[in-house]
């Protein structure tokens, strides 16, 4: 049994803070070890989960995270889904392009996001705030 | 705020991360890093990243950050321990980190700041217009 | 299936009372059809465990595999098939040893007749029948897992990372590289580089008789890593086509070393390290 983690319960956690950034960093470090997912996919996942944390702060204006742990009846995996109600993302295509921001990042925060997980999944539009999805599967 | 303490052992400075650091944090440790190579005169840096679980691209760009002001500084940044599932995840995420020299190990990391130097020093005395002079030794 | 309660208890008399006919009646038609590969006193013994199982389980009530009071009946159960998946016996053998009881069980109910024996047979039979379902599963898990074991096995036999010099080390790939085994071999070959402390790694190629795209790609994103990580990898033994497949799919090497024989690439390593200190010695003397 996983301990701590039910399989299909989400664990939410409030994204308004810097600090609330290292948590959700900490969270899904906590399911990913659970769903037994390797040492270096376990790495991309936070990694991702670290940059699209930051992009719901700096861009949506802060928001809120859920991690699930998923199960596709072969493999096991981790579900992260960002939500914020922010002004959303106008140009997706450009927004998911390397190296361009807005926030004066390196632009790496959405695309590279994307490399590193297996599903990738984004609704936004202007003004209507931005839902991002994504899933890593343990090998 | 946690800080991250940086510690003078000779001619340079060490900065051992321990801690998961919130973006206040990393933006702080390289506020601290420029002042106290201007107060010590240390002309090199070396950054031990073991601790480390993941590197995502804030974090990234201030490592870049901090060489390029300690190279303004006239001080070598070396980063050293890196994981290799951070290493894999910093290559998939498109974070190639130029300018930053690296070293496996905080050992390794001294020997290239000390061959830096006397390079550097063997230069200043064969050519004389060589105050300037960059070393462009690679590992 | 769940055998009821009263029919239980009938099973559990029938047989604790004729516990000797039925183990070795049982034991008698298992060991036809195995043919002497599992002796009979090892075969009797371990129907015996399982015999003495079901009268355990039958005397406390209805007797269901999946409830929580068949756990012993479970676990016997699962012990004679992974037992027998790992000494190689067929599934079907495996199957038959619990379902040979049936015909066992026919006999003694033939033999004492009576009213209800027919439902009291069919009723047992359908509980065989579960059980032996349940040996067939068991069965496969164990199977599947052996697999699994000696994919892994075999993973880790094909990897080895070797040191060559102080602060060398190479991994000689041989054989064809899929991209799980490119991932896997890279992680050991980073890894390694940090428990060694070593500076310098050699990949060599020469036992690998075709590069794709994905492949080329893992080799390329090992490389970047180690040096990430403060490591310079050297790239040996690139066959003709291989330079051909990497040219022709656009393949960037870069600033990547690459020597055509493992003994260049070492050479290459050596001098990089040791042709630097003699200079530096000379200066100093000078």
């Amino acid at each position: 049994m996983t301990a701590g983690v039910d399989l299909g319960h989400p664990q939410a956690q409030a994204i308004q803070s810097d600090e609330d950034v290292v948590r959700v960093r900490q969270l899904v470090r906590t399911v990913a070890v659970a769903a037994k997912l390797s040492l270096v996919d376990q790495t991309k996942l936070v990694t991702a989960a670290s940059e699209l944390a930051r992009n719901t702060l700096v861009y949506g204006g802060g928001g809120t995270v859920e991690v699930t742990t998923v199960d596709n009846g072969r493999r096991r995996g981790v579900r992260i889904l960002f939500a914020d109600s922010g002004p959303g993302i106008v140009d997706l295509d450009l927004a998911l392009t390397d190296g361009y921001t807005t926030g004066g990042g390196l632009g790496l925060g959405l695309s590279g996001a994307r490399r590193l997980v297996d599903e990738f999944e984004i609704d936004t539009g202007a003004g209507k705030g931005t839902r991002v999805t994504v899933t890593k599967w343990a090998r | 705020m946690e800080r991250v303490p940086i510690l003078k052992i000779g001619d340079i400075l060490l900065v051992s991360i321990q801690v998961d650091m919130s973006d206040q944090t990393a933006l702080q440790l390289q506020e601290d890093l420029a002042e106290r190579i201007v107060a010590t005169g240390s002309h090199g840096v070396i950054i031990d990243i073991t601790a480390l679980d993941i590197v995502d691209s804030f974090v990234g760009r201030m490592l870049s950050t901090i060489a390029s002001i300690s190279k303004v500084l006239d001080a070598e940044t070396v980063v050293v321990g890196m994981r290799p599932a951070v290493a894999i995840t910093l290559v998939e995420l498109g974070l190639s980190l130029n300018g930053i020299r690296t070293a496996l190990n905080v050992e390794r990391g001294m020997e290239l700041i000390a061959a830096a130097r006397s390079d550097e020093f063997e230069e200043d005395d064969q050519l004389d217009d060589a105050a300037d002079a960059e070393t462009t030794a690679s590992p | 299936m769940a055998l009821g309660a009263e029919a239980s208890g009938r099973l559990a008399a029938l047989l604790r009372d004729n516990a000797e006919q039925v183990t070795k009646r049982w034991t008698e038609i298992v060991a036809a059809s195995l043919r002497g590969r599992l002796s009979q006193a090892e075969l009797r013994r371990q129907l015996e465990e399982l015999h003495r199982a079901l009268v355990a389980t039958g005397e406390q009530g209805t007797i269901d595999l999946d409830t929580e009071h068949a756990t012993e009946l479970r676990a016997v159960l699962a012990e004679l098939s992974r037992g027998w998946a790992r000494q190689g016996f067929s599934a079907t053998e495996t199957a038959i040893a619990v379902f040979a009881l049936k015909d066992a069980l026919l006999e003694l109910i033939e033999a004492r007749g009576g009213e209800g024996a027919l439902r009291d047979y069919v009723a047992f039979a359908g509980l065989i029948d579960q059980m032996g379902l349940f040996t067939f599963e068991s069965f496969v898990r164990t199977r599947e897992s052996l697999i699994a074991d000696q994919a892994e096995q075999l993973l880790e036999l094909s990897t080895p990372v070797v040191k060559l010099w102080e602060g060398v080390v190479a991994v000689p790939l041989v054989g064809t590289l899929d991209s799980a085994r490119a991932q896997v071999v890279m992680e050991r070959l980073l890894q390694t580089l940090v428990d060694t402390g070593s500076p310098y790694a050699i990949i060599d190629i020469t036992g690998v008789p075709a590069v794709d795209t994905q492949v080329a790609q893992h080799i390329l994103k090992t490389v970047v890593a180690a040096r990430l990580m403060g490591a310079d990898c050297i790239i040996s033994g690139i066959r003709p086509q291989i330079a051909q497949t990497i040219v022709a799919l656009g393949i960037e090497f870069g600033d990547i070393a690459t020597k055509a024989s493992l003994a260049d690439a070492l050479r290459h390593v050596l001098r990089l390290s040791g042709v630097e200190t003699a200079r530096r010695q000379s200066r100093r003397d000078a």
